[in-house]
């Protein structure tokens, strides 16, 4: 049956007259507006997590946002969950706190490209490597939004921010291969166009136990649309709909971004895999030392132990 | 998998009760067990490290966690988020690290997570002497994070101090929620000497908790105005409670919601300072040694504070009238307790260049004698003792 154009406006306007954003539930009503420019992708990233949890078996009091410093830092601000907005850097060690003192929790590290892999880089290494059970979304714009557009650790080769005036001579971080190196159980990129797969990528993520991390390749108009020529956000979400190729088996070497207009931009669920978390593993370690107390309680009292390793000059 | 929420009370299967000789990072580390620590997450660093090792070995031994992270800032965060998720939590380092720490030793006082930090000082600046003393970070530990706060620090003089300065920085925090440091020194975490653990003297203090149960609509204020009513101390909901706190290094209102002006600014760090500063005459502490007819006091803390008391005795020996003033919290300094001695002659000893001796200095309201070292070897008691000859 065809659908007439009056249909859909209506349909439109039904939803615009509702008065309850679909939203408004795990948003912080009373800390809106928020802060982001027209045209950033924030916004659709935070909506795709949103979704994601919506469809999360996981109890909503279990989810907790943690994150650093910058526009996407802002991310822990205005979700009505328990949040944590950290200092600059450090959202992934504050969320490793967080979520080995309690295992119940669903900890979804919300963060920014220059937050997560300059200031923070390495943090996000280690935590991959221990694979603590942690959800690194990083938003990645390209360069420090906040502060003003100054490049940063994912800003391509020849971009022009404010501190690359003559063109970037620095190459950017390739983000799913070094989260991939580093250990992570699940990779993907997705850009702010990619809203179904994005959410759906997040889900997956909530289920695994371990380390995850997805990229949003996001645009900033305000900050580095502008001065690379790369239009408004919409034409940024024309562009990824023109140059993105989906390939979930992408060799990770290749898929580095050089946002010229000419070049494409791989995304895809890239890594699943398997691999015991930190605190499964932490397990062994409880058990073994519970195991030694008790024999060597039964030998004899601490006490007399301390004394022999003192004198032994062991300390 | 288990949940690291700190023990009701004394856990009495966790601590090592009896006497022992035991060095001071060793006691530090049990005195941690003992006030219910369940995490710590550190950075190896001299002299300090032998307390990371044995949080190493006992923290499983108890159900709880040992994480040894990427580097001393990692170390700091962790802490906080885990005191944020309900656990009891501790990291220890030395100079090169503290400094590293100090960022987020100001994101603890802005969150009002309770939580210790251990510094066995060591000579400095910058890598300094790693191995040997030093009392260097006494002003960092007071102003070394950016902005205005307010902090609360204990200067152990030996390995007992150790235990129990350590068990009440846990509950200073807890109750006060915020950081608290252990301003130790390479000497007092090195030594050996009879350390004795008695459950029974152990007391433990939880963090205020909000009263009311989450509910839609209804909120909490966990940085509120209520705290008023509390000794300033607001309580503390925890993450996964269903609170939808929300937690911010931002200056924030009594909801915790980024508020960047003047007032909230005015209102809400006043507020975070005061709760201790009103409370300085129950959290300062300090030891008095033949104070009463001592025209000399020596002024001193840490391991130094044991050269002195040699000094002191020693002098005493040969008719000299000196007293001593030590210091068990160098933060908040006792500075009415020194006001009160600005008519006697003041000497500050101290393996710096003379920290602690200006405020010394500032409550007394006149210069005060030093005698320093800038680190790497104890102040000799003869050369106190010189100074004494050199004043009366």
């Amino acid at each position: 049956m065809a659908v007439s154009v009056r249909q859909v406006e209506d349909e439109a306007l039904h939803v615009i007259k509702t008065d309850r954003h679909p939203e408004d539930e795990i948003l912080r009503k009373d800390r809106l507006p928020h802060i982001w420019c027209p045209g950033c992708g924030i916004g659709v990233a935070v909506t795709a997590y949103i979704e994601a949890l919506k469809r999360s078996d996981i109890p909503r009091e279990q989810h907790v946002v943690v994150s650093g410093i910058g526009c996407t830092g802002r991310v822990a601000g205005y979700v009505n969950l328990d949040s944590y907005h950290t200092t600059h850097g450090r959202a992934i060690p504050f969320a490793t706190g967080l979520a080995i003192a309690n295992p119940e929790l669903e900890v979804t590290v919300f963060s920014g490209d220059g937050d997560l892999f300059a200031i923070g880089g390495n943090h996000i290494i280690h935590a991959a490597r221990r694979n603590v059970d942690l959800n690194v979304i990083c938003v990645n714009n390209f360069n420090y939004g906040m502060t003003g557009g100054q490049f940063g650790p994912t800003t391509p080769e020849e971009a022009k921010t404010t501190t690359t005036p003559y063109g970037n001579v620095e190459d950017g971080f390739n983000l799913p291969y070094l989260a991939a190196a580093s250990g992570a159980v699940y990779v993907a990129r997705w850009t702010s166009l990619h809203f179904r797969p994005l959410r759906d990528a997040i889900l997956r993520a909530f289920q695994k136990r371990g380390l995850t991390f997805i990229e949003v390749v996001s645009p900033c108009p305000t900050s580095f649309g502008r001065p690379n020529e790369l239009g408004e956000g919409l034409d940024e979400m024309e562009w990824y709909r023109l140059s993105c190729v989906i390939d979930h088996d992408a060799d990770l070497r290749e898929i580095g971004l050089s946002m010229r207009k000419d070049s494409h931009i791989v995304v895809g669920n890239f890594v699943d895999v398997e691999r015991p978390e930190f605190l499964e593993r932490y397990e062994r370690v409880i058990q073994r030392a519970q195991g030694q107390r008790s024999a060597a309680q039964e030998v004899g009292p601490e006490s007399k132990r301390d004394q022999a390793q003192a004198q032994g000059g062991a300390a | 998998m288990r949940k690291l929420l700190a023990p009701e009370g004394v856990d009495r299967e966790a601590v090592l009760a009896g006497e022992h000789f035991m060095t001071g990072d060793d006691a530090c580390a049990e005195g941690a067990i003992a006030a219910g620590c369940r995490f710590y997450a550190g950075y190896p660093i001299t002299p300090s490290s032998e307390i990371a090792e044995r949080m190493a070995k006992r923290l499983p031994q108890v159900g709880g966690v040992y994480i040894q992270m990427e580097d001393e800032l990692a170390s700091m965060a962790a802490i906080i988020g885990a005191s944020c998720a309900g656990a009891k939590a501790m990291t220890a380092t030395s100079g090169p690290g503290f400094s590293l720490m100090q960022e987020n030793i100001g994101l603890a006082f802005m969150m009002e997570a309770p939580c210790v930090v251990v510094d066995v000082q060591r000579g400095g600046p910058s890598t300094g002497l790693p191995t040997l003393l030093g009392q260097s970070d006494m002003m960092q530990a007071r102003f070394g994070s950016h902005g205005d706060y307010a902090v609360i620090a204990y200067a152990p003089a030996s390995p007992q101090e150790m235990f129990d300065l350590t068990v009440k920085a846990f509950n200073m925090a807890e109750r006060f929620r915020t950081p608290v440091l252990v301003m130790a020194d390479e000497l007092v975490g090195h030594m050996s000497e009879r350390v004795v653990i008695d459950p029974d003297k152990i007391e433990i203090e939880r963090r205020p908790r909000p009263e009311a149960k989450p509910a839609e609509g209804a909120r909490i204020l966990p940085f509120g105005a209520n705290g008023r009513g509390e000794n300033g101390v607001p309580p503390m909901p925890l993450a996964g409670e269903g609170y939808r706190v929300h937690f911010t290094g931002l200056t924030h209102d009594e909801r915790g919601y980024p508020q960047i002006d003047p007032e909230t600014q005015e209102r809400m760090i006043r507020r975070k300072i005061r709760k201790i500063w009103d409370h300085r005459d129950e959290i300062v502490e300090y030891e008095e040694v033949e104070l009463d007819d001592a025209p000399i006091v020596l002024v001193a803390y840490g391991s130094t504070a044991r050269a002195a008391l040699r000094a002191l005795r020693l002098a005493r020996e040969r008719g000299l009238r000196v007293g001593m003033l030590r210091l068990i919290t160098a933060w908040p300094f006792p500075g009415r307790k020194v006001e009160e001695l600005k008519d006697r002659e003041l000497i500050v000893p101290e393996v710096n260049a003379g920290q602690m001796a200006r405020e010394v200095e500032r409550w007394a309201r006149k210069p005060v004698h030093r005698v320093n070292r800038l680190g790497g070897a104890p102040i000799a008691p003869e050369e106190i003792l010189q100074k004494i000859e050199e004043v009366a």
